[in-house]
């Protein structure tokens, strides 16, 4: 188990390895010169050139990646180019590991810049997520032990429903008439929990609400269809012949077998959504990842989009690791060695 | 009970006299499955009865109803879409109107099954002795520790080696006869009057198919215990039945004790299966009869004797393909044919009985 863990988090960082380089890439396939960008806008070709060689985007695609790398495991210096830094030691920034790089756009480190949307993502996706597991799953396996009936289809139809709305149409009816015209609710802001755990619950409310119905949807459904298909296991007519309790058959034999499925597609969501909600985020002036992706996109911030990207990778290769591991504990014909 | 002279008719020949209370009464069972497409009637006007302690083998194709009818004895219908009636009486009382719990209280004490996959019928999840142990404490208020010994000591009379080790593993962890012994085990836990073990055998190799035969036979005439077996190999009948019910599209079309199916049938839906049974005691170079074409659907049953498509002998003189058959009152045992009987005999003397 140790060994296989060992190996997928080594397999993992392949990844990221190989991801970071196609990223880097950008830098060379966009029509945007970053150098461009970072300069300002009053700027002089001879300004641009130093800019580009203290960035190093003056170096070939391998070598500006291999800094990259270098910058992220023991952290680096810039100017990038040597002769820079010689010219003037005064002016020479030591970037810690992990080093992501400079902002062009803010001129603030990617990596300092992630870190303090990462609670505010991180908040809403969990939120977000127990809404949407104890609903849906909720919902789905009262829909699967009714079905047919019209309590059935009126959860299934209805989660059909939030499922065919846009998030965007969701969220700004939920925000128009729960917050703005009913008051029903606080107007959506984030606070830190450390600051005010009320507040912070407060705020998210809304946010995490229209991501969750969006989702509630999916679970209904993957639920309901998972629960159908164990009641009709041959182990579930043994636990009926033996004589078991009603109550036993479904909590303990129905349950854990529906819910592996289930458990899989959640860790999954889970992870993607750790990486930036970009819909919700922005409708709701969410500064979190999501709608940092969305702003660095349109300013052409290069570095950041990079980082952007590395974050939600990781959070998506560890989210299939520990699904991976869940399975193991639920499953015991599932062996990792 | 009043039941009508038919019914008296049908419920003769199996379980032999009519001395001994029967344990089980089958009267006039119909589970019915309305569909989209129609009503299926996995099973039509079925009557039996078992003697405690006697074996009845109930004989067909696929979609000849056995399932059905095991599942509607165990009471698994309930809930389902299913409409089931006629009566089951178990020791005088009738399980299709005893209330849930009742029923809950009845499965695995009174009446117990062995599946036929032993793979899909234990939770995939639990380990075999947790499996067991919940089996038993069902029934019996007893602590773990004691369920536990139980347990241990069902594995071993079922001739699983070293218990003690094997309480521990999984389904996945067993081989196939040693999960379908485990299956017997959890069977026979709560030493039960009646188990219907369902294809106890098809899904296991041949090597081991006898073993779980004997295995099952032995532990019959330890524990008293009736069995239902249900198959479509007539070899697993031969070696195990008092009695056996040969069905057909949902119905019974002959029913007696094993001597009679197996050396005098009297219908050509028992001569068919027969003649498709290997035997050790022919030649190699004969070949097996199979029953030409298919069972038929069962929503759609063939009008007349539902047999009579598949039938050589059926006419349009003997009303084959219009009137549904009653029980011959002429034979000795319940046959469901239109043949004349006398000429029902002569066929199988100088036509079925050499090809055997």
């Amino acid at each position: 188990m140790f060994a296989y863990i060992v190996r997928r988090l080594f397999s993992g960082i392949v990844m990221l390895i190989v991801m970071s380089f196609v990223t880097i890439l950008l830098f060379f396939s966009s029509a945007v010169d970053p150098a461009r960008v970072m300069c300002g806008k009053s700027c002089t070709p001879e300004r641009i050139e130093q800019t580009r060689k203290a960035l190093g985007y003056d170096k070939p695609a391998v070598q500006q990646w291999t800094a990259f790398l270098g910058g992220v495991v023991k952290g680096r210096e810039y100017p990038a180019d040597e002769a820079l830094r010689k010219a003037a030691p005064q002016l020479v920034v030591d970037c810690h590991a992990p080093c992501l790089g400079y902002s062009t756009v803010t001129q603030q480190s990617v990596g300092s810049t992630l870190w303090t949307k990462l609670p505010v993502t991180g908040s809403l996706a969990i939120a977000a997520f127990i809404m949407w597991m104890v609903v849906g799953v909720g919902l789905g396996i009262i829909s699967a032990l009714f079905k047919g009936t019209l309590l059935d289809r009126a959860i299934v139809g209805s989660s059909l429903l939030f499922y065919a709305f846009p998030t965007f149409a969701i969220g700004i009816a939920l925000y128009t008439y729960l917050s703005l015209k009913w008051h029903l609710v606080k107007i959506p802001a984030y606070t830190p929990i450390s600051e005010s755990p009320s507040a912070w619950l407060q705020g998210l409310f809304l946010p995490a609400l229209t991501l969750a119905l969006v989702y509630i949807a999916g679970y209904v459904r993957l639920t309901r269809a998972f629960v159908l298909e164990s009641l009709s296991e041959d182990y579930l007519r043994t636990a009926k012949a033996k004589g078991l309790a009603p109550r036993k058959i479904l909590f303990k034999h129905t349950m854990r077998a529906a819910l592996t499925p289930v458990v899989t597609a959640a860790g999954l969501d889970l992870g993607g959504l750790l990486g930036g909600a970009i819909i919700t985020e922005t409708i709701f002036n969410y500064d979190g990842l999501g709608k940092l992706a969305v702003l660095s996109n349109a300013q052409f911030d290069l570095p950041m989009i990079v980082g952007i990207v590395l974050v939600a990778a990781t959070f998506v290769i560890l989210a299939n690791l520990i699904v991976d591991l869940l399975y193991a504990l639920i499953d015991p014909r599932v062996k990792y060695a | 009970m009043s039941t009508s002279a038919t019914t008296d008719h049908a419920a003769r020949g199996a379980s032999g006299s009519g001395d001994v209370p029967a344990l089980l009464s089958v009267r006039e069972l119909r589970v019915h499955f309305p569909t989209e497409d129609g009503v299926v009637k996995a099973v039509d006007d079925l009557s039996f009865d078992l003697a405690p302690g006697a074996t009845l083998g109930i004989v067909g194709e696929s979609g000849s109803g056995k399932s059905v009818t095991s599942q509607a004895i165990m009471g698994l219908h309930r809930g389902t879409r299913a409409k089931v009636g006629g009566q089951i009486l178990f020791d005088g009382v009738d399980l299709l109107t005893i209330s849930d719990e009742e029923l809950r209280r009845r499965r695995g004490q009174d009446v117990a099954m062995v599946f036929q996959d032993p793979l899909s019928a234990l939770h995939p999840y639990y380990t075999v002795g947790n499996q067991l142990v919940e089996a038993y404490r069902v029934h019996h208020d007893v602590s773990k520790q004691a369920a536990r010994a139980r347990v241990i000591e069902m594995l071993d009379r079922v001739g699983i080696p070293s218990p003690q080790a094997r309480f521990g593993n999984y389904p996945h962890e067993f081989s196939g006869g040693m999960r379908q012994r485990a299956m017997i085990a959890m069977a026979l836990i709560n030493d039960p009057r009646l188990i219907i073990a369902d294809e106890p055998t098809t899904a296991l190799d041949v090597t081991v198919q006898a073993q779980i035969l004997d295995l099952l036979v032995g532990l019959q005439k330890e524990f008293g215990s009736s069995i239902i077996i249900i198959t479509h190999d007539l070899g697993v009948v031969a070696e195990m039945a008092d009695d056996i019910l040969v069905m057909y599209g949902g119905k019974a079309v002959e029913r007696g004790d094993a001597d009679t199916i197996f050396y005098s049938p009297e219908h050509p839906y028992a001569w068919g299966l027969l003649r498709s049974m290997p035997r050790m005691d022919r030649l190699r170079t004969e070949r097996l009869v199979p029953i030409a074409g298919n069972p038929p659907s069962l929503i759609n049953l063939p009008t007349g004797c539902s047999f009579h498509p598949r039938c050589e002998y059926a006419t349009a003189e003997l009303g084959c393909f219009t009137t549904a058959p009653p029980f011959d009152a002429e034979s000795d045992h319940p046959v469901r044919c239109l043949i004349p009987h006398t000429e029902r005999l002569d066929i199988f003397e100088n036509s079925v009985r050499p090809s055997l």
